[in-house]
């Protein structure tokens, strides 16, 4: 193995009475690409986080180059050769590239000086590296992957040797990922060290060298990439075997449940964002639409669920129309059957300060089921909650409890039983299992499954390509809002992500 | 000729009753745009021109009292400071709570030193800021037009007025043209940015409070020591109020708040002027209707008139490292 880059003894971390971090070793070869799996909360940002100075180990020896190194603020990870790539950008949305590049870098106390070499740097950046970006444009006016290139340049600027990705791809289409990807091969080349953080294991066993797996903030082992398996890996994130695809018979599909017809939905900046679509969803089928998030998916869910009025078209829901002026109360759609998991659940799905048995019946607490008289019957409500918590696996199963306080996807579970046990005709799903970590994965694409058994009719909408295949009967693709292709679950990956890119259409307009 | 002269006479004042307001404006801008609210503009102001006008009394100095006044409205600056940067504590209560101590405590304190009714002494020639008069301000004053312009204007106001002004084309320099500037900008949009580049969030923040405290400090002795001959309770009559939507009017620009200032001080001018006096076509306009105008104006502004004013992104929130 080549010389070590950086070396994690002994790292303990706790916030609270969590232990985010327990006794982690680690060892990071010098020009390799290293990647990080791990569940959600496994601690794998913790340790980073530890690694740049944003917290301190409580214990533990930091090596850097062979060298004991003290990193208490990322000033001294910076100084280390070290530079980090949020999962939440640490930009500046309304400075330019220019200005973000240079705070916190800036060679003296006026700027003009630094700026005139961020820029020659940048330009010494794009030639080496492929980088390009516009010197002068303002963050929030550049699509998601350059700003994360932005990131990158920033790391660079700063001399960066040592580079931590988290979590990049989660934002990216998957050909700005395959760009991303080769940019990091190049920085390999030139002799850069880089620390990918995920949980998708594809992107491990495309371009890592190592991988290294975390479960429950301890590292439970380091493998060589090429001497493993995703299957492997999977198995030592869980802790169990897991599925990776969800088993599923053929579908049966019967009649029409929810039709679409020329639906055209402007967002509050009048700006079309559904752009005449039409699709039928049948009783008995998953029809799952891909895309790249911010092509409409969002504002179709809205509009269908009654949550935002559109400009022109129709939806019949069981053959009767839905109300599309606005005035639709989503009350009266779930009367009527329709059922609707948001695709945040934090703003739209729940009320975190309530307590759990709140949210599970939050929407239906009409219910002459939860009602005594005028008032809630709270025995039935805690009743029913315990029901769904022991039914969906909702961890902790504490009714009580505030929302806040339980993790991601129990949160997703606390909506997805509160709307499924609702034994709705149609079930409209955004983002099944946004920040839900593998095991819960499979537990809702069962779910999912069984409803579409059960002759529900389901309409899944998500930006993670894997699920959108392993759970769809039909697949839609949406780009600019519109349904630019329609395929069966076989479809490759780069088949639909060349749809979801919008390049067919391209081809076919030349 | 008699029009022309009016105009200039109330132009003239308009100057002189924005000063307070500009500077203010221009305090409040440091502070927000690192990301503190501070409704606190207005009771810095005050204990700014009670600490002016006292030490400018005993020490029968203008610029000890100036110097006081600075001293003691960044003493408060920092007690917000250590309220809402170092405790993460509500930056409203904190600023409301700045008022209401600095209304009780001038007036006590005025009290027990001086016993004049919570007044300080009426200052003598010395102790405060007199006019500076131009060269030749004096001999052009005949000249037509010109002459007014430059010998009303322009010439005949105390240093602090032309201190204001020239805040304005320097604040703007220092935001936008130095490293503290853009840090300063960048924590008031996202501070988790200027953490993770490896600058101090809190120091940052203070160091804004400090500036905000220096001219909320020059804004008080202004009222106290050139506007008025001494301190006088509650003197600061909501301008620090006036000065924050001054702020949002402006956008939290430099040049805009010179204007948008500019702007109340023309509508307490005008005022003042008409008061009593028939206005043509209108008739009789009631004093409190001209004295309510900059509130309503700021409220129809606000409610359309100059686009949408974006505050800076992280204003009003305590900056908590995220997990």
């Amino acid at each position: 193995m080549a010389q070590a880059a950086i070396e994690l003894i002994g790292i303990n971390k706790s916030f609270g009475a969590v232990r985010a971090n327990r006794d982690i070793n680690l060892e990071i070869a010098r020009g390799t690409i290293h990647g990080i799996v791990g569940e959600n909360g496994a601690g794998k940002s913790t340790l980073m986080s530890i690694l740049y100075g944003f917290y301190q180990a409580d214990s533990g020896e930091i090596r850097v180059g062979g060298k004991p190194a003290s990193i208490k603020t990322p000033n001294d990870a910076i100084a280390l050769g070290i530079g980090m790539v949020h999962q939440h950008f640490m930009l500046v949305d309304n400075f330019s590239v220019l200005e973000n590049i240079i705070l916190g870098a800036e060679s003296d106390a006026l700027l003009k000086s630094s700026i005139a070499k961020a820029r020659s740097e940048l330009d010494r950046l794009e030639r080496e590296y492929g980088l390009e970006v516009d010197p002068d444009a303002i963050i929030e006016e550049l699509p998601v992957g350059l700003q994360q290139r932005v990131e990158i340049l920033k790391a660079l600027y700063r001399g960066a040797e040592i580079l931590i990705l988290d979590e990049p791809t989660g934002v990216l289409t998957p050909a700005e990922a395959d760009h991303l990807f080769r940019i990091l091969k190049q920085l390999k080349e030139q002799g850069k060290t880089v620390v990918l953080i995920t949980h998708k294991l594809r992107e491990i066993m495309a371009i890592t060298d190592n991988v290294s797996v975390m479960r429950q903030g301890t590292m439970v082992a380091t493998r060589e990439t090429s001497k493993t398996t995703v299957g492997e890996l999977a198995e030592l994130m869980v802790g169990r075997r897991v599925l990776l695809r969800v088993e599923k018979g053929e579908a049966e599909a019967g009649a029409v449940k929810l039709a679409v017809k020329n639906l055209t939905v402007k967002d509050s900046r009048g700006v079309t964002m559904v752009d005449d679509i039409s699709f039928d969803l049948r009783a008995g089928e998953i029809v799952g639409i891909a895309g790249v998030a911010g092509n409409g998916q969002s504002e179709l869910l809205e509009a269908i669920s009654g949550i935002r009025h559109a400009v022109s078209g129709s939806v019949m829901l069981d053959g009767k129309p839905i109300d599309l002026t606005g005035a639709a109360d989503p009350g009266e759609l779930r009367d009527r059957g329709l059922a609707h998991v948001p695709e945040d659940r934090h703003h739209v799905g729940l009320v975190l300060a309530f307590e759990e048995n709140e949210n599970s019946i939050l929407g239906y607490h009409d219910d002459p089921r939860y009602l005594k008289g005028p008032f809630l019957n709270v025995d039935a409500i805690m009743a029913d909650a315990k029901d769904k918590i022991e039914k969906y696996d909702i961890r902790p199963g504490n009714p009580r409890l505030k929302t806040a306080n339980f993790s991601g996807g129990n949160q997703q579970k606390i909506v997805l039983a509160r709307e499924m046990e609702q034994d709705p005709g149609v079930l409209i799903v955004g983002q099944p299992t946004r920040g839900v970590d593998v095991g819960a994965i499979e537990f809702i694409h069962k779910r999912l499954i069984a409803m579409r058994d059960q002759g529900k009719a389901v309409l899944v909408v998500s930006v993670e390509l894997d699920e959108i295949r392993s759970l769809s009967d039909r697949i839609l693709v949406m780009f600019a809002g519109r349904i630019v292709g329609e395929r069966g679950p076989e479809a490759t990956e780069g088949e639909l992500g060349l749809l979801m890119a919008g390049v067919e259409r391209q081809e076919a307009a030349l | 000729m008699d029009v022309f002269i009016a105009i200039v006479q109330i132009l003239d004042s308009t100057i002189r009753l924005s000063v307070p307001l500009l500077l203010a404006c221009l305090a409040g801008l440091f502070s927000e745009r690192s990301g503190i609210f501070d409704i606190g503009l207005e009771g810095k102001m005050l204990v700014g021109a009670f600490a002016g006008a006292a030490a400018a009394s005993v020490f029968h100095s203008a610029f000890i009292g100036l110097g006081m006044a600075i001293l003691i409205s960044v003493a408060f600056a920092m007690v917000h400071g250590f309220a809402s940067i170092t405790h993460r504590g509500n930056q409203i209560v904190s600023g409301v709570a700045i008022n209401f101590i600095a209304a009780g405590s001038t007036i006590i304190l005025g009290q027990a030193w001086f016993q004049q009714g919570g007044r300080t002494p009426a200052l003598q020639p010395g102790e405060r800021f007199d006019a500076i008069v131009w060269p030749g301000a004096e001999a052009v004053r005949d000249v037509p037009i010109i002459g007014p312009i430059y010998a009303e204007l322009i010439s005949g106001h105390s240093l602090l007025v032309y201190l204001a002004f020239l805040m304005v084309p320097f604040t703007w320099w220092v935001l936008f043209r130095t490293r503290f500037g853009l840090r300063l900008r960048a924590v008031g949009e996202n501070p988790a940015a200027v953490d993770t580049a490896g600058i101090s969030v809190a120091w940052l923040r203070y160091r804004a409070l400090i500036c905000t405290g220096i001219l909320t400090g020059v804004a008080g002795a202004y009222l106290s020591m050139v506007q008025n001959g001494g301190f006088v309770k509650d003197m600061t009559a909501g301008k620090g109020y006036i000065a924050l939507a001054a702020l949002i009017f402006a956008k939290w620009k430099p040049v805009n708040a010179m204007f948008a200032c500019l702007l109340f001080g023309f509508l307490d001018a005008a005022a003042i002027r008409l008061q009593g006096s028939p206005l043509p076509i209108i008739g009789k306009v009631p004093v409190q209707f001209m004295q309510a105008l900059p509130y309503i104006l700021t409220v129809i502004l606000l409610a359309g008139f100059i686009g949408k004013a974006i505050p800076p992104r992280a204003g009003g929130v305590p900056y908590v490292k995220e997990r």
